[in-house]
């Protein structure tokens, strides 16, 4: 029997196409329900009392007064999280420690940063709740905090954790620091390369802590049984790896925990971990009833997200004819207030973009009073390659070369050896600088006060584990369900090859998220994986359903497998038996399936390994006004390999929103904290992130290298396309201005004093 | 016998010595004889790291066969936001 499909030859070639997407129209009317749309009959409002203190000793928790308030129905502190041994999970972006877990989603021995959780309550109204917040008596011993992720790596800095010991250094320390982790790697001889270097160029950069910002703030609602189990509803990228830890957390067999994934309003990496539904569980199962807990946006700042600050130096040599010969950089990340900063991916992606012999690059997870570090796109690979593409272009500026060229010269290419060990298989950073370099917008003259910048960026992305499922129902249309939540247009990528796969019209497909209960363990959306591997796992589904029919198509027509093929949504006979008998479609068979062996279905479980690292280069036009430092975005270009974009409206999607969230980050965004450790910005009036109005169209590139390692050839597109825009902007910022920023943000504060600077030495 | 590196601070595990010839032909073959040379790093295998074979990185799967002139390279596990 013969089969096809994969690759679109089925004829409908719905993949590469711009489908209408499956959840547009409840998105517009505003059906869709989100995480705070949830509700239940009965349910309590859960609220978190949060610590006003950096860093505090808790020494009592009275809540006495609070369980008699009139329509409170439950209380919950440490006391109702057993205490968790050191194990490691993975966590987004890297490992992660249960004992850490819990005293994030509820303080134990210690506050740790302001708006750390320390109380919860659930009550008959939000106006109750509130009242109850006040009527609980924590008693604090208050401690000297620290901020800076320099002043934590200090000898006598407040430390975090009386446990916490260096890993990765020798001697083993003896005494506890808030450096958590040292990681070097090495590739070749970084200082006989220096040796061989005519330029060397050596900076110091420093990055701002920044958040996700997802318009819709963390929420959950969770409604626990007598019996023991539970349901919760919530948004969340992972809504199986909500399921682990809350039964992790909570003493629950995990098949006692359904967890329904709501649509959700933006993650970027910063829901992959749990806040509020552990919360909301315990809550429930106290107070017998379900609760709704929605976090406020200020609780979002202080107690979620965001990404590392950093400091790196970067030391780059080239030759006169701008061949890298050598780079070093050492990267020092703030965790927040747990361990596990994404050092590691940025030591790894730091010079990956490039074919360089000799490098090391040496990282620092570094624990301080602030909200622990969640994954954010491509998490550490903009900080690190940030500074790497900043000396790149100023290599170039001292040569006198084109930064595209010099960018092409180095440029990693299929057999290059990563600083990390592996060779590439085919990538495509070349194809992207050509790109660029081809666009109109490259060659446009620029004014005064204006400059323009390009810079490229590296990301790994991965596969996983993952479940889908197609399910042919009794008129022949196709229930297809995925067990990623679709955050960047999974639901239409996948209907996309479902529709494709089987050769049936792409609007007899209906896509749906399948909750914890309808479908196998799925990892979380992140790391650029959930239309790499859902499209795999769906080409399997597909396989599955085709060999069904064929196999039952032999039954019917009493015909040896090799009679039969399934081609172009049909079961079709060959040779002679093409004279007897007509093609049956897909349709026909879900009319008789009763009669046939009963329903019909595919059910794709796979590890789905082979993801292709995904290049990026971007191109930035930007004007200052030196009257007030303000930079304003002129133009902009991103330029990506997709290896098949499967469906091309939303790869421009990822490049577009990743291209944004770097502008924000290179120009405006960064947590602002006083002397009192308090976080002074935690709203978006003083968190300033781009809106529509700050920006131009982003024009977007598809580049098409195919991954050799996927059906389809997809790589993943969501997470490279944050990297390039930090550095891209910092070196139009110099081009416009000629100074070279090495701080972020480039807000307006910074950029006049950096003028009024140049204008005052010009004096002297 | 595959070449096997180590990087970044997996070395650390087995005493420094970051490169090994091994004659294994899977990833539970070559986790079963780097623990059995070096216990240390036993329970960082178990935990998880990617493997790279050949120029191509996997994860979690230990029955991916490995060639007898393969370059593998054990990395931390990778993931993502």
């Amino acid at each position: 029997m013969a089969e096809n499909g994969t690759n679109g030859t089925n004829g409908q070639g719905y993949v590469g196409t711009r489908t209408i997407r499956p959840d547009g129209v409840d998105k517009v009317t505003g059906r869709a329900r989100f995480g705070a749309d949830f509700n239940l009959p009965g349910q309590l409002i859960g609220r978190v009392l949060r610590s006003p203190h950096p860093h505090a000793r808790i020494v009592k928790i009275d809540t006495s007064k609070a369980e008699a308030l009139a329509g409170v129905k439950a209380v919950i502190t440490r006391d109702d999280f057993a205490d968790q041994s050191s194990e490691f999970i993975p966590a987004g972006e890297m490992m992660m420690n249960y004992r850490d877990v819990v005293r994030n989603v509820m303080a134990r021995e210690k506050a740790l940063y302001e708006g750390h959780a320390v109380a919860a309550v659930a009550a008959t109204s939000a106006a109750v709740a509130r009242k109850a917040l006040k009527l609980i008596d924590v008693t604090y011993e208050v401690l000297p905090h620290v901020i800076d992720v320099v002043e934590a790596m200090k000898p006598g800095a407040p430390v975090l954790h009386d446990d916490l010991f260096t890993v990765g250094v020798e001697p083993k320390p003896d005494k506890p620091s808030n450096v958590a982790k040292r990681i070097e790697i090495t590739l070749g001889d970084v200082e006989a390369g220096f040796k061989k270097a005519d330029v060397i160029i050596e900076r110091e950069f420093k990055t701002a802590p920044v958040h996700q910002g997802y318009i819709e703030p963390h929420a959950a609602l969770a409604s626990a049984s007598e019996d023991g189990s539970a349901e919760l509803w919530c948004c969340t990228q992972g809504h199986f790896i909500v399921r682990a830890h809350c039964a992790r957390l909570l003493g629950m067999d995990i098949g006692k925990i359904r967890v329904t994934a709501s649509e959700i309003g933006g993650g970027f990496g910063g829901k992959t971990v749990v806040y509020l539904e552990p919360l909301a569980i315990a809550l429930s199962r106290k107070a017998k009833r379900p609760v709704k807990m929605v976090m406020s946006r200020e609780e979002v700042f202080k107690a979620s997200g965001p990404t590392s600050g950093a400091v790196v130096k970067v030391k780059m040599g080239a030759t006169n004819d701008g061949k890298f010969v050598a780079g070093w950089a050492e990267l020092k990340y703030q965790a927040g207030a747990f361990q596990g900063s994404p050092v590691q991916p940025g030591v790894f992606c730091a010079y990956a973009p490039y074919d360089i012999e000799n490098v090391k690059v040496i990282g620092y997870d570094v624990v301080s009073n602030r909200p622990k570090v969640a994954a954010y796109r491509a998490p550490g690979a903009p900080i690190s390659e940030f500074a790497v593409e900043s000396v790149v272009d100023e290599i170039a500026k001292k040569l006198g070369l084109d930064p595209i060229e010099l960018r092409m010269m180095n440029a990693a290419r299929e057999g290059t050896k990563a600083a990390y060990g592996p060779k590439f298989g085919p990538i495509g950073l070349e194809e992207t600088l050509n790109s660029i370099k081809k666009t109109e917008h490259w060659n446009t003259p620029l004014r005064k006060w204006q400059g323009r910048g390009v810079a490229s960026g590296f990301w790994f992305n991965i596969g996983g584990e993952t479940c889908a499922s197609l399910t042919v129902n009794e008129d022949g249309t196709v229930s297809l369900m995925a067990g990623t939540p679709d955050i960047g247009g999974l639901r239409a990528a996948l209907t996309n090859v479902a529709a494709d796969e089987l050769g049936i019209p792409y609007d007899k497909v209906r896509p749906i998220i399948g909750d914890t209960g309808s479908l196998g363990f799925t990892f979380l959306t992140g790391g650029s994986r959930s239309a790499f591997s859902g499209s795999m796992a769906i080409v399997e589904a597909a396989k599955q359903i085709k060999a069904e029919l064929c196999t039952r198509a032999c039954k019917l027509w009493d015909a040896k497998p090799d009679q039969v093929e399934f081609k172009d949504g049909a079961v079709r006979p060959l040779g002679a038996l093409a004279e007897k008998v007509k093609p049956m479609s897909i349709a026909d068979f879900a009319k008789m399936a009763g009669k046939t062996g009963g329903p019909i279905g595919g059910y794709g479980r796979i590890n789905a390994q082979g993801a292709g690292p995904s290049l990026g280069t971007h191109l930035v036009d930007l004007e200052v006004d030196p009257e007030t430092g303000r930079v304003t975005i002129l133009r902009y270009t991103a330029a990506q390999d997709a290896g098949k974009a499967l469906h091309p409206a939303y790869v421009e999607g990822q490049f577009q929103g990743g291209a944004v969230q770097g502008i924000g980050w290179a120009l405006n965004e960064e947590y602002i904290y006083g002397s009192d450790g308090k976080l002074q910005n935690a709203g978006f009036l003083d968190y300033r992130m781009p809106v529509a109005s700050d920006l131009p169209m982003i024009d977007a590139i598809l580049v098409e290298v195919a991954n050799p390692k996927h059906p389809y050839g997809v790589r993943g597109v969501g997470e490279t396309p944050i990297i390039p825009p930090l550095a891209a902007i910092a070196n139009a910022m110099e081009q416009a201005t000629g100074i070279r920023f090495t701080e972020l943000p480039m807000s307006p504060p910074r950029v006049l004093k950096a003028l009024k600077e140049r204008e005052a030495a010009a004096k002297v | 016998m595959a070449r096997v590196v180590l990087v970044g601070n997996l070395a650390q595990l087995t005493g420094g010595v970051a490169e090994f010839q091994l004659s294994a032909t899977s990833v539970k073959q070559l986790f079963q004889q780097l623990a059995e040379l070096h216990p240390g790093i036993e329970p960082h295998l178990e935990e998880g790291v990617a493997v790279a074979i050949d120029g191509q990185i996997y994860q979690d799967a230990l029955f991916q066969p490995i060639g007898p002139d393969s370059e593998v390279f054990l990395l931390p596990q990778i993931a993502g936001g």
